[in-house]
Order: structure tokens, then sequence, then C-alpha cells
């Protein structure tokens, strides 16, 4: 078991990591796809780069600086943490790491897609848990809405329950590696009256549907909170000035909390989550 | 007041007819973010006293009070005032965002 586990690798990540493991602490950082920081240009205002820095530059150095500090660090997509027994799980595609900590520092993740109808069906058809909500739809036809590793691990969690499922990329490429059947259409709305009923896409056609489950593009901090009970201001997961989450042991940082999407917040956020999960798991 | 067990048996004596708000969190056991709104509850009940009654109902094993309220994502948080919803929470929410509703 690690004693910390670091979702994300961006400067809120790598910063929290690096507080966390000079403090001591078992530490493994778990990284997947591009950071915001990466697509960064150049970075004209953040302290001590006389001529600005590359994002790419920036964020590898970071990453460079975790290892070399013998954090360890794994290219692995989470795609659920789930608490147990004052015991945090971490699921990616293929392993489970356990930690006593974990930091979320995913970055800034949309939790809903813009199609008319989501907000308004939200609890009654529209889910961001398939664990959770699943059970409500024995033998229901239901869809995931999502176009990678995510949508399926969700849409897996379901097979066994539902009579059918599907997933809808909603317009975007998804390469399938499932079992499932894949629908590209965009989508139009979501129709229904007391609960969801159908889905229109934009070409006209439509499909009964019972139920349908979010988990747009790659797991992210607000994917997270729905499936723990993290709360949520919109998009962002609710911190104090310790970076705690209202789940004990559970703290976020950087852009995944709101605020100024910034490196130099992120960094500060960062540090300050590293050594409150330290302070956490030394009092444990 | 101590939190209560609602179920499909007891639903109407404790819920509908009773002259004061009731509150149902409605869960079940493998969902993690019940797990994180039940001690809300607790505290919403310590909070409240006797002004208000408040209940958890298993999902699971009151499958029939979850279909009649159309219950399709926990947790659920609903609000009973003379034996109509007068609000519902879905998913896990602020303690002093549901006690407001409850004064």
């Amino acid at each position: 078991m690690h004693d910390i586990i670091i979702i994300g690798a961006g400067p809120a990540g790598v910063s929290s990591g690096l507080y966390a493991k000079r403090a001591g602490a078992n530490v493994l950082i778990l990284y997947y796809g591009e950071s915001n920081l990466e697509k960064a240009t150049k970075i004209e205002n953040y302290y001590g780069f006389i001529n600005g820095i590359d994002g790419k530059k920036l964020y590898n150095n970071g990453l460079e600086q975790a290892k070399n500090l013998g954090i360890e660090v794994k290219n692995e997509e989470v795609l659920n943490i789930k608490k147990i027994n004052e015991q945090f799980i971490v699921k990616t595609e293929n392993k489970e790491y356990t930690a006593k900590s974990v930091i979320i520092a995913t970055g800034n993740k949309k939790l809903r897609p813009n199609i008319k109808g989501v907000t308004q069906f939200e609890g009654k058809g529209i889910s961001y848990c398939a664990i959770c909500d699943g059970f409500f739809y024995r033998n229901k036809n239901v869809v995931v809405i999502g176009n990678g590793k995510f949508a399926i691990s969700e849409a897996n969690d379901l097979k066994n329950i539902v009579n059918n499922v599907k997933i809808l990329t909603n317009g975007l490429e998804m390469e399938n590696t499932s079992e499932f059947e894949i629908v590209t259409q965009k989508i139009k709305e979501i129709h229904g009256d007391e609960r969801v009923k159908k889905i229109e896409f934009e070409d006209g056609n439509t499909i009964d549907v019972d139920g349908i489950f979010i988990a747009l593009g790659q797991a992210g901090g607000s994917d997270f909170a729905k499936k723990i009970g993290l709360m949520l201001n919109k998009d962002n997961i609710i911190v104090d000035e310790n970076m705690k989450t209202n789940i004990d042991g559970l703290y976020s940082c950087g852009d995944a909390t709101g605020g100024l999407l910034q490196v130099c917040k992120a960094v500060y956020d960062g540090a300050k989550a590293g050594l409150s999960a330290v302070k956490y798991v030394k009092n444990k | 007041m101590s939190v209560f067990k609602i179920t499909e048996e007891n639903f109407e004596e404790e819920v509908m007819n009773v002259d004061k708000p009731v509150l149902i969190d409605f869960y079940a056991d493998w969902c993690g973010p019940c797990k994180m709104m039940s001690p809300i509850i607790d505290e919403i009940a310590e909070e409240l006293g006797d002004t208000a009654k408040v209940g958890k109902c298993n999902t699971d094993e009151n499958l029939g009070l979850a279909q009649k309220f159309n219950i399709m994502s926990i947790p659920t948080v609903m609000i009973f005032k003379s034996g109509n919803i007068e609000k519902t929470f879905v998913g896990v929410t602020d303690k002093q965002q549901i006690i407001e509703t409850l004064k």
C-alpha cells in the first residue's frame, strides 16, 4: 500500500508529490493524457523565467524532477476511486492500487456534455455513477455517453444488470476495444417526461432509452467526485484552505478545484495538499 | 432526534401521517456517495432535534418505495411536508442547503 496516490502530473500533482516525498511519504503519481500545461505554447507570467518557458518543457521538467526525487510515476488512466474501511482503492484499466490518502490533481474537467436535457433529467434517468445507480435499471435499456476507456469501464459495470448497453460518442471518434455497440452520431436532445424516454440525434433519428450514464473522455476530478461522494461547485471540487475535500484523507488541488487556472496557483495548492496529506497519513 | 429506518411497512405512519417536516435519505450499501451522505444526515437529525423527523430508506430492501418516488440516482434526499414532496436533492448535498428546507 502507498501512503499517498496522486492522480495527475501537472504542476499541482507534481508539486504535491515533491512536498509529500520530501516529508518522508511513500508516493505514487498516476497520470494519463495531455495536461493543459503541455498545450500552452509559452508561459511568460510564471516567476523566474527571464524569457518565459514553453508549457510542454515546464511540464516535462516537473515530471523529471518528481522521478529524480525517487517518486514512483506511472502512465495509467485512473477510472475510479473508492474508499473502503479507511483505505482508498484507485482503479486503473488493469490494476488496483491502495493508499491511505489520495490527492486529485487531474485538471479542470467538464462533467456535463453540452446536450439539451442533461441538467433537466439529472436524477430522472441521467446518472454519473454506474456502480451507484445501475441497480435501478435492471433489465432496462441504457446508454453511456463517452468515447474512451472511462465509458467502456462504466458500460462494463452495467452490462450484467441491464438488458442492453450501448456507447454513444456524440460525434467523437472512438477506437472500439470492447464488446459494446458504438453509436457515433451527434446527439441533439434528450427527451422525457417524469424520466428520460428517448434520445434524438442531429440527423433526426431517435432511440428509446431508460437511462443515460455520462462518462465523457478521460475520467477527471468531477467524475471521481460523483463516484465517491465529493461535493462540487459546478465542475470544481470543493476544498478547504488545507485542500481537504469533504472526505477524510482525500485532497484536491490545482485546476480541479477551480479558481485561478494558473501554474502559480496550482503549485501552491499542490504544496498545501501534499503537506496536508502527509499530516493525515502520519496521524493515522 | 434519532434517525429512524423507513420501510414500506412503516412509511404511511412515519412519513405521511406526521405534522412536522420529514427528511428521507434513500441509499444503498454499495453506493460510495451514500456513505458520505450518511453522516451528514445524522448531523442534520442532531441539529434539528424535535422540529423535524429524519429517516433513512435502504432502496435495496424497499425497492417499491424507490419506484413509487421515481428514485433513479442515489443518494437522493426527499423532504416531505404534510405528506407531499417539498424538495428533492440528488447526490451528496451540503448540510445547510438541506436544513434550510426543513425549517
